[in-house]
């Protein structure tokens, strides 16, 4: 077995190019378990943790953020990138434990690609484009396109994940995360929902996660939602009409978590739920 | 990578041979090292009971792979106290409020209180909860280890604790 600890993401590369079908070790939190539960004896691990590169992050040209793949769920959750990106610090503060959340990456999260994965459903609900970098150079794929299933993705052998990049969130936009587990810390979603509200692009986006084989869109609840809303008051009628036509849009299934039927209902409660508080933040506006 | 190589723990360098380089940092720790005060409950990082400082940040070492761990300051409870088995002032409050029954995940929770500490000297009762959150206890119970908690910021905290334990977790390493 080899382990190979890089600091630049070049030497990254040259690692894994030269260990072909080695594992690379982010924040450990999942490939670690496999290892000492006996699951897996990797012959090759590239340890990405310290890749200077991937730590980092900011606000690009374009005035997209960029965020490192080996950003923490404790960095998501701090300052200034918290308040670009709020969907996903909120996202962040649910995942396992501060020793979980010190450990753990975004980039980690979207290369297992779990279902249950905390910050893909806010990925998912701003349309994060997801950076890979190889020897053959960067690739940019939607999250649609990265996710392929369930622990299943488009990354190929020889490649990293860079970074993703998501819009920020400006004056008055709003990005809810809502999960439903057995408790508050250490746990996987039963169901999730990551609801964001834009009134100055009057836009809906509704991910969901724990509720399909990879992060879902609701769109039809997005257009709906955008159509009924009053934007100038936040007020919205029917409310649970925006729940049923999520639910509709969820592909869940019965397992040792949960079941298929609540699952169904509990992502419809917590999107109306997203949606009411998105909306309150507009009345506020108003008044 | 061979199968040798350099951990340093608690402010020394410690020579790891022969080990498969799949072995986790806390059997590492436990296991070649002889540092056992890290438990080992699940092995998933579900139970805190492993919990460490590397480069002064609270992980569980179950969940670090202890050769990718090579050239970083790593800090386990037995680096809180001060010398002469002096006990620092968390643990000195864990002791005198009871908040140690069978003892299991007893240094795990030591090391997050430390670590919630010498980041936040003081903490609400959310935030302890927060803080503990990553450790299960089975047990004590959580009532008297969150009173721990506020004898230890009584009796100043990390700031107050005897020996390397202030310095041990502010910069993550000790001298």
């Amino acid at each position: 077995m080899t382990v190979a600890c890089p600091t630049r993401l070049e030497a990254a590369l040259d690692a894994l190019a030269s260990t072909p079908g080695a594992h690379v070790l982010a924040g450990g939190t999942d490939l670690m378990v496999e290892v000492n539960h006996g699951g897996r004896r990797p012959g090759a691990v590239v340890a990405v943790g310290r890749v200077a590169e991937l730590r980092e992050w900011g606000v690009e040209d374009d005035g997209m953020v960029r965020i490192g793949a080996g950003v923490t769920y404790t960095e998501l959750m701090q300052g200034a990138l918290a308040a670009l990106a709020p969907g996903l610090a909120e996202a962040a503060r649910t995942v396992g434990s501060p020793q979980i959340r010190n450990a753990g990456t975004i980039g980690g999260n979207l290369g297992t690609a779990s279902p249950a994965g905390d910050t893909l459903p806010v990925l998912a609900a701003l349309d994060a484009e997801v950076h890979l970098v190889s020897p053959d150079g960067p690739r940019r794929l939607s999250l649609s396109d990265f996710i392929t299933g369930p622990k299943r993705t488009a990354l190929r052998p020889g490649e990293l994940i860079a970074a993703v990049r998501v819009r920020p969130a400006v004056d008055g936009d709003t990005q809810e995360y809502l999960k439903v587990g057995t408790r508050n810390a250490m746990v996987i979603a039963v169901a999730s929902c990551a609801v964001v509200v834009e009134p100055s692009a009057r836009r809906v986006r509704v991910g969901m996660g724990s509720v399909g084989p990879r992060p879902l869109r609701a769109t039809d609840a997005e257009a709906w939602a955008e159509g009924h809303i009053d934007w100038a008051t936040g007020a919205l009628d029917r409310a649970d009409e925006f729940g049923r036509l999520v639910a509709e849009a969820a592909r869940p299934i019965d397992d040792h978590r949960s079941t298929e039927a609540y699952r169904r209902h509990a992502v419809a409660v917590l999107a109306r739920r997203g949606l009411a508080r998105g909306l309150r933040g507009i009345g506020g506006m108003a008044a | 990578m061979t199968e040798h190589y350099t951990l340093r723990v608690n402010g020394r360098d410690h020579e790891v041979d022969g080990a498969w380089l799949g072995e986790s940092l806390l059997y590492v720790l436990r296991d070649r090292l002889g540092l056992p005060g890290s438990k080992s409950g699940c092995e998933q990082g579900e139970c805190g009971s492993c919990s460490v400082l590397v480069d002064g940040g609270l992980v569980c070492s179950c969940l670090v792979l202890a050769a990718s761990a090579v050239g970083q300051e790593i800090t386990t409870v037995e680096a809180l106290g001060g010398p002469h088995d002096a006990m620092s002032v968390v643990q000195e409050a864990f002791v005198s409020e009871g908040g140690v029954q069978c003892g299991f995940c007893t240094p795990g929770l030591v090391m997050a209180v430390h670590d919630l500490l010498v980041r936040n000297p003081e903490p609400t009762d959310l935030d302890v909860r927060e803080a503990i959150s990553g450790n299960l206890c089975r047990c004590t119970g959580y009532g008297r280890v969150l009173a721990a908690v506020r004898a230890a910021v009584g009796a100043g905290g990390v700031a107050g604790a005897a020996g390397a334990a202030g310095a041990a977790g502010a910069g993550g390493r000790s001298e």
